[in-house]
């Protein structure tokens, strides 16, 4: 039978099968971040077990960490307690830690492919749903709970039925101002917030191929929004280019030889999927959303949907009430408080220089707050390297260091009840960027042109 | 893991779809590094104002419905894999969420705590929301040995699907992890026969 990229990784890594259905199944590569091991590192001591191999882990710390004067003590007292735990537990089981201030620290889906951990043909988990950001490099990674974490540190091993198959393939070229956030959150509006569930996803097409690592990061990374256990794209000379050089990157022989095996990963002609769907590239234009789940979005020069199905409706308004919108309403001219770039979806150095080009020389609105937070300190550096700091300063936007930060506002990055904000991150649940915060996910460009503008505009109209 | 076998109890119901793990438990309650007590911030913002006070039209502060059946709208547990989630429903008393289907990720996390996912249809889950309005003292038996979802009111018997593996471990209060690292041999084997290593 002809198999797909998924079954060829997946089959690679069957242990073995046990009787009912669920596999023994063997990770290649474990992240762990401060807030979702704790738990898992006492479960071990608890058990008394050891941990199956140090090497296969790599940690850093993100989800709570300060973006402002991170060579000074964490303030907040929970944060640095989890930041330290995490310090110690590393030290006591050998595992290689990037902390804060490290070089290497970032958000943990930043830095496992900027350092080449994450390579085509892995299997990688992370106590975090956006792990299957690590996909655009045509691994299977998917995010699980801290049982979990515990599971792959004890045994390198979890017990996992195979998800099924979908292939969603976008063809053609993207319009001007398009990009791979607004091609995943037109794939997500179309789909719902749950819509694959249960599935695990593969992106082709050649709207797919010609994006950018960084656009196919982005694009794996919302998989999750979409219910989907994970999302995947096949590896190319665009994926080795990216790879090649990388400190964790295999080198000399070995790299030819990795060529050669990762150059097998690809879905054979007629192999089957359980759902297929195709989209036009032509069809996208720049997304937002405007209720408070990621399948909630729209073009940005449309209108909410006035009608939805009666089975929906009551969650649909309840939504709605929240954000302060209305059925039928254009968000064209809405005042906006907040913007905010970053995140494991959009911090990376594409993105911030596609902001940095955009805000070049112009300023932005005076009640408009704009952070920028790097994913990785390796990013920052970058920025700074090529002088974006600078004409993102002039523009009036804040540069911060590296973290998850208003994302999922763990630290003090908060957003105020009742704000608008736009960020280029994954979600919009009520009070995710702070208790009361109103979030419209957007790409960094939408970002970038909304600070500048102090309100929802349509982009269309400000590119030359 | 405690055993789960049978129980009969209320229901509390939250006809709303897509309750993400965020609503759950919010990320600025994630900080503790112990499994317990995130039962108490347990759907926090809908469940207290921002003063800390309880908000009288949100369920759990209800004396109407009691129970250990959570009875929540479609593709419930969406969103962040945070484990805390399952830990915070298990922690407030609940054994069982009753829904019309799970985020993949929340489904294997509530597995892995003694919490049991129950998914019905569609149509089942609307009737059994105007069950539980109608008389807020329905009676709910899940029988997990059997599969069964019983309503002792009327005698309806809703069965329900399970991992056959997940069952037995809820049953007798078995972890994964005591099965995987009973299956060392078996994985030591397989890294020496792989045909490519990373």
């Amino acid at each position: 039978m002809k198999k797909t990229l998924f079954d060829k990784i997946w089959d690679a890594h069957v242990v073995r099968s046990i009787p009912g259905g669920l596999d023994v199944f063997y990770i290649d590569r474990h992240l762990i971040h401060e807030v979702t091991s704790p738990q898992a590192f006492d479960e071990l001591e608890a058990r008394n077990l050891p941990l199956y191999n140090p090497a296969q882990i790599v940690a850093t710390a993100d989800h709570n960490v300060p973006t402002r004067n991170q060579h000074l003590p964490i303030q907040d007292q929970l944060s640095r307690f989890q930041v330290d735990k995490l310090t110690s537990n590393c030290e006591k089981y050998g595992v290689e830690l990037f902390g804060l201030g490290h070089p290497n620290q970032g958000i943990v889906h930043v830095i496992g492919p900027e350092l080449g951990i994450t390579q085509p043909g892995m299997t990688i988990v992370c106590g975090d749903s956006h792990t299957s950001t690590h996909g655009a490099f045509g691994a299977i990674a998917f995010g699980i709970g801290t049982s979990q974490v515990a599971q792959v540190m004890a045994t390198q091993c979890l017990l996992l039925s195979r998800p099924r198959k979908m292939r969603i393939t976008v063809e053609g070229e993207l319009r001007k101002g398009v990009t791979a956030k607004d091609l995943i959150l037109y794939v997500i509006a179309k789909l719902g917030t749950g819509g694959a569930t249960g599935y695990f996803v593969e992106y082709a097409g050649s709207a797919i191929r010609s994006l950018s690592m960084e656009g196919r990061m982005t694009v794996c990374n919302m998989s999750i929004e979409m219910g989907a256990r994970g999302g995947m794209i096949a590896p190319d000379e665009n994926t080795y280019t990216y790879l090649e050089g990388r400190p964790h990157a295999p080198q000399g022989e070995r790299w030819e030889q990795a060529l050669a095996y990762w150059n097998t990963l690809y879905t054979e002609e007629g192999a089957e999927f359980d759902a297929e769907l195709h989209f036009e590239a032509a069809d996208i234009a720049p997304m937002i959303t405007y209720g408070t789940n990621p399948g909630m979005g729209i073009a940005i020069n449309d209108t909410i949907p006035a009608s939805v199905p009666a089975s929906e409706a009551a969650s649909f308004d309840k939504s709605l009430q929240y954000m302060g919108f209305a059925r039928g309403e254009s968000l064209l001219g809405k005042e906006v408080n907040y913007v905010f770039i970053g995140s494991c979806t959009n911090s990376r150095i594409e993105d911030l220089r596609q902001v940095a080009e955009y805000v070049k020389g112009k300023r932005k609105a005076g009640h408009v707050e704009a952070i920028i937070v790097p994913g990785s300190k390796q990013v920052e550096l970058q920025a700074r390297e090529e002088g974006l700091d600078k004409l993102l300063a002039d523009a009036g936007f804040e540069l911060r260091e590296p973290g998850c930060s208003a994302c999922l506002a763990m630290n003090e990055d908060k957003i105020p009840a009742g704000a608008y904000c736009v960020s280029t991150s994954n979600r919009n649940f009520e009070g995710r960027q702070g208790p009361g915060s109103r979030t419209l996910l957007a790409s960094p460009l939408v970002a970038a042109i909304t600070a500048v503008e102090g309100k929802i505009v349509d982009i269309t109209q400000y590119l030359n | 893991m405690e055993k789960f076998e049978i129980i009969r109890t209320g229901a509390v119901p939250m006809p709303i779809e897509n309750i993400d793990t965020d609503q759950i438990i919010p990320a600025r309650f994630l900080k503790a590094t112990s499994r317990e007590g995130f039962g108490e911030n347990l759907f926090r913002d809908w469940r207290y104002d921002s003063d800390g006070e309880p908000k009288t039209d949100f369920v759990l502060n209800s004396s109407r419905y009691k129970g250990q059946v959570l009875l929540a709208g479609k593709n419930f547990g969406c969103g962040s894999s945070r484990e805390h989630a399952a830990w915070a429903i298990y922690d407030a008393g609940f054994r069982v969420v009753i829904s019309s289907y799970f985020a993949d990720i929340f489904r294997g996390n509530a597995l892995n705590n003694g919490l049991l996912p129950l998914q019905v249809t569609d149509e089942v889950l609307q009737r059994l929301f105007a069950l539980v309005e109608a008389d807020p003292q329905t009676e709910f038996e899940v029988n997990l040995p059997e599969q069964e979802l019983y309503l002792p009111a009327s005698g309806e018997r809703i069965s329900f699907e399970i991992d056959p593996y997940k069952k037995e471990c809820l049953i007798k209060g078995y972890d994964d992890i005591d099965f995987l690292v009973s299956q060392k041999e078996a994985i030591t084997a397989y890294e020496s026969t792989r045909a490519w290593t990373y």
